[in-house]
Formats: C-alpha cells, structure tokens, sequence
C-alpha cells in the first residue's frame, strides 16, 4: 500500500476491525430477519423429510468411501443438501451486491477507504459465517431424523464449508456481474442452482450416474460443485479428500479472482442501461 | 482503537478540500460530464446547482470512486482518489441522494457499523456514536432502529454517520429531497454550522435555488457542464442576473433552435 505524504497507513488492525465489523453487520441483519433464516432452513429439510425419506426404499447406496456400511438414503443426501444451502446463500448474497452496488448499503461499503478486492473478501466471508449458521441448525435438526454424524465430523466439516462456500459465493459474483440477464433470482434458480445441483453427486453417487448416463457422469465431473459436496461428505466423517478440496481451492481462487476483476460499479445494472438516473 | 491518522490534520491550509480537474466521464457514448473542473475550497460550503440529469451524482459516483475516473484528476486534500484512494476517501463523508441506511438496524449500530469500515474499533466506534448523535440532537434515539426514525431523522443520522470518521470533506447529494420545509431549514442550517465550526469543506448538490445563501459558492453543472463557478455575485455577474434564480435559469436555458439548421 502506499503512503501518501501526510503519512496516512492502513493498519493491519484496521483491516481486521473493517471485516469484523462487516461481519457483524451481516450477523446482526441475520438476527433481524428470522423469516429468511426460517427459508434458507425449510428448502434443505423438506428435501430431508419429503424426497429423501420417499426414495429411502426406491435408491439403495452401497458402500462407498466415506460410508463403512450400507446408509440411508437421507444419510447420503445429507452433504448435498448442506452444499445446497451454501449454494443458495453464496448466490443470493452475490446477487445482492451486484445489485446494490449502486444504491443502498454497498455504495457505503464501498466508499471505505480499503481496498476494493478485501471489501468485497470481507463481504463475502459475512456470507458464508451466515451460511454456517444455517448449516448447523441443519444439521440439528438432522440428527432428530436419524442423519447422527460422528462429533469430530461437526468441527473437520467447519474449514470445507468455509472453502466451499468461498468458491460458491465468488461463482455467484461472476456470474451475476458478467451475465446480465441474471436480474431475478428465479432466473438464477432455473438457469444454476437447479442444474448445479441436480448435476452432482448430490442425490446418486456418481457411480451410479455412470451406469445410467455416460454423458451425465461427464456433466457431473466437471461440475465444481460436485467436489464442494464431496469436500463436505469426506469432512462430515472426519476425513480429508484431497483431490475434491484441490478442485474446490483452485475454483474458488479463480472464481474469487475474476469476481474482483468483473466486480465493477461502473458497470453496473444501471449503468449498462444507460447510465443513473440522474445523468439521464 | 482510533481512527486511521487523517493527512488533513497535516495538510497544508491552503489546500483546496476538493478539486477537479478536466474530468469527463461518458456511458457509452454518452457523455455524463464534460470537461468538469471545479473546486471546494477547505470551510467552505460549495452549492453544486443543476436540474435534474445534470451529471450530479455521476460527479459524486466519480469523487467516491465507485466509479473510476478514466480522465482529469480528482483531489480530495491533495489526495488522488485514483492514485491514493484509501488516502484521499479516509477524509471523505458523503450522504447519498437514495438513503443508504440499515433500516433494520439501530442507529447506533448503523453509525459503528460505519466506523468499522474506517477501521475504527467497535468501542471508540460507539463512543464517536454517541457524540456524533449528541451534536445532531438525536441522541436519546441511538438505540432505536431506524425504520421508527422519520425522513429528516433519518437524513440527520446519515450526516452524522458521515462525520464518524472526521473528514475534511463533506459531499451531500440532493439530501433533502423528499422532506418537508422545517426539516430541510433544520438540514441546511446543521450542515453550515459544521462548517462554522470546523472548517469542513462542503459540496451540497441540489436543484432546490433556497438552499442557497449569499456566502455560499456556487458551481452551476448542466448536461453535464460548468456553466458558471464562483462566489454567490461572481455567478450572478457571470449570468447578468439580478437573483440566483435568474442566473439559473439563464445559464441552464438551451440556445433557441435555428430553423433549418440541425444541432
């Protein structure tokens, strides 16, 4: 960083406070709105209550790594279904930045005299701490329906949730800041989160996508997401898969890199359509 | 923790607070300013007077840097906002023409929430807090969200959640749109007493020709253009105008087209 002549440094501590403090804002919000917190949790265990525990008898998972035996099919859709509540939170959150970028709270976010890249780092971060503490009232709520983890796997699950939801978040921000027809969530819905999900090892082990569909199991394979859900399953029983959190590192690196180069207020909504309003 | 050191405390007085220079910024083709340059000298309260569309607030989108000025130079104290932009927006307050507080947070919470994004800690934060809110009248309502706050309420805790960090600059756009006569005298007369008192320099955009007194500086900006920079009678003698009013509206006119010659 330089320093101007009047001798004006920021301080590593002053960073420190500025993502604190930005995360705070994000926990206090979240506090505040009970309702959003109610949605992020009610999608992921309707899918837990209602199709996992419909399929139970249909789809029958043999042993596969992490599994040491045969698991319920509400066992194995456990991860994907953490995995989704990152995915919808890191897009949502993504969204909201791109689309506040030109009024609202980021406008103020952005006028803090740190860097761009760490704001929006820091931001980012606020998100996933937010998305967390949806994972985990999950997961309580979980092991109600029989989905009991290994304790370890509840503290070794906290660093790939982190990492996942770091590459989720930054994928949101790209997609939102360089696609201009993302301007709903709905759209968003359709057009990523359904396809992302569905074409994962979310619901099927990949094997048996393979037996079906060579051509799904390709689609699957090269679906970052895939490797976010099985950084989260390997970690939920206290075990590491390095190549998936090779794959997740390096998408979230490059996503996140990209994210700060395409994150651009004045290229913004209303910019592209023509610049604000008042400079009509 | 305390605020970052401000290099204004060091800056030489003669400094301009604001100064702009030769900067144009186009949508496209389209050109939102052109060939701005103006100046905010250190105390003193600058009324930027436009219509609406008049490149207002892209001026202001530029000076905070939410856009990138790609032409002229931007000075905030000596500052480059392109060069040094933490030096240059750590001296900078600004209240947006759209609210942009929390409606779902306290105004405390609001205020230190500001303070953290100036690397302020959260207790000098909520100190400052107090203090900023004791001085703009409201502090039996820091613990009060603000959607219970009405519109001049909340314009006032925008202001004082711009001085949170003490800048040497000021930067209101239209901020009193939408209030009612008594809120807006209340507004205007709070921000020129904080330039009184502690010689912030102060660039006020508006359309409104009352928020204007007989000391303020005047820049008139029009499709995107200085018309008219100076004194209150420097502009009315730039415009041959006998009131504000008059000079407005005489250097915002658009030239009577000449038949059969396209523009």
């Amino acid at each position: 960083m330089n320093t101007p002549p009047g001798g004006f440094r920021l301080s590593l501590s002053g960073y420190l406070v500025c993502m604190a403090g930005i995360c705070w804002r994000e926990g206090l919000r979240f506090l505040n709105q009970r309702g959003r917190f109610l949605s992020a949790l009610v999608r992921p265990l309707v899918w837990l209550f209602i199709f996992a525990a419909g399929f139970r008898s249909v789809l029958g998972v043999s042993i596969i790594p992490p599994y040491e035996t045969y698991v319920l099919y509400e066992v194995y859709v456990t991860p994907g279904l953490v995995a989704m509540i990152q995915l919808f939170n890191g897009l949502q959150s993504s969204l909201s930045m791109v689309y506040d970028r030109e009024v609202g709270a980021m406008r103020i976010l952005l006028v803090s005299p740190y860097p761009r890249w760490f704001l929006l780092v820091s931001k980012l971060l606020a998100g996933i701490l937010v998305s967390v503490l949806q994972v985990y009232t999950f997961l309580a709520v979980a092991w109600f329906w029989e989905v009991e983890l290994p304790p370890v796997g509840y503290v070794a699950v906290l660093p790939a949730l982190l990492l996942s939801g770091f590459m989720l978040g930054a994928m949101g921000l790209v997609m939102s800041s360089v696609f201009r027809q993302m301007e709903n969530f709905a759209s968003v819905m359709n057009f990523v989160i359904f396809p992302m999900f569905f074409a994962s090892s979310a619901l099927y082990p990949l094997w048996r996508v393979q037996e079906s569909s060579l051509v799904l199991w390709w689609i699957c394979t090269l679906n970052p997401f895939t490797y976010a859900v099985e950084l989260i399953r390997f970690a939920l029983y206290g075990q590491f898969e390095p190549f998936a959190a090779l794959v997740v590192a390096l998408c979230a690196l490059v996503f996140l890199a990209a994210a700060i180069l395409a994150y651009d207020p004045s290229a913004g909504m209303m910019a592209r359509r023509g610049g604000p309003e008042d400079a009509r | 923790m305390t605020a970052p050191p401000n290099p204004a405390s060091r800056a030489p007085a003669a400094l301009p607070a604001l100064a702009v220079t030769h900067v144009t910024h186009a949508f496209g083709t389209r050109k939102a300013l052109d060939d701005v340059s103006l100046t905010v000298p250190a105390g003193s309260f600058t009324a930027l007077l436009g219509p609406n569309g008049a490149g207002k607030t892209t001026l202001f989108s530029l000076i905070t840097r939410l856009y990138d000025n790609r032409t002229g130079r931007i000075e905030v104290l000596g500052e480059d906002v392109r060069r040094r932009p933490a030096a240059a927006l750590s001296q900078l307050g600004v209240v947006f023409q759209a609210r942009t507080l929390d409606l779902e947070l306290t105004v405390a919470q609001n205020l230190v929430y500001h303070a953290t994004l100036h690397g302020i800690g959260f207790r000098a934060g909520r100190r400052r807090a107090l203090e900023v809110l004791q001085r703009a009248g409201l502090a039996d309502r820091a613990d009060e969200r603000v959607r219970n706050l009405s519109g001049g309420q909340m314009r006032r805790v925008e202001i004082a959640r711009a001085l949170m960090h003490r800048p040497h600059l000021l930067l209101l756009d239209e901020p009193t749109v939408g209030l009612d006569i008594a809120s807006r005298a209340a507004l205007v007369a709070q921000v020129r007493e904080l330039v009184a008192q502690e010689g912030i320099g102060v660039l006020w955009a508006t359309h409104i020709i009352e928020e204007i007194a007989p000391d303020d500086r005047v820049v008139v900006l029009h499709r995107g253009r200085i018309r008219a920079e100076g004194s209150h009678a420097e502009v009315l003698a730039q415009a041959g105008a006998h009131t504000i009013a008059d000079a407005f509206l005489h250097l915002v006119r658009e030239p009577e087209p000449i038949p059969g010659v396209s523009t």
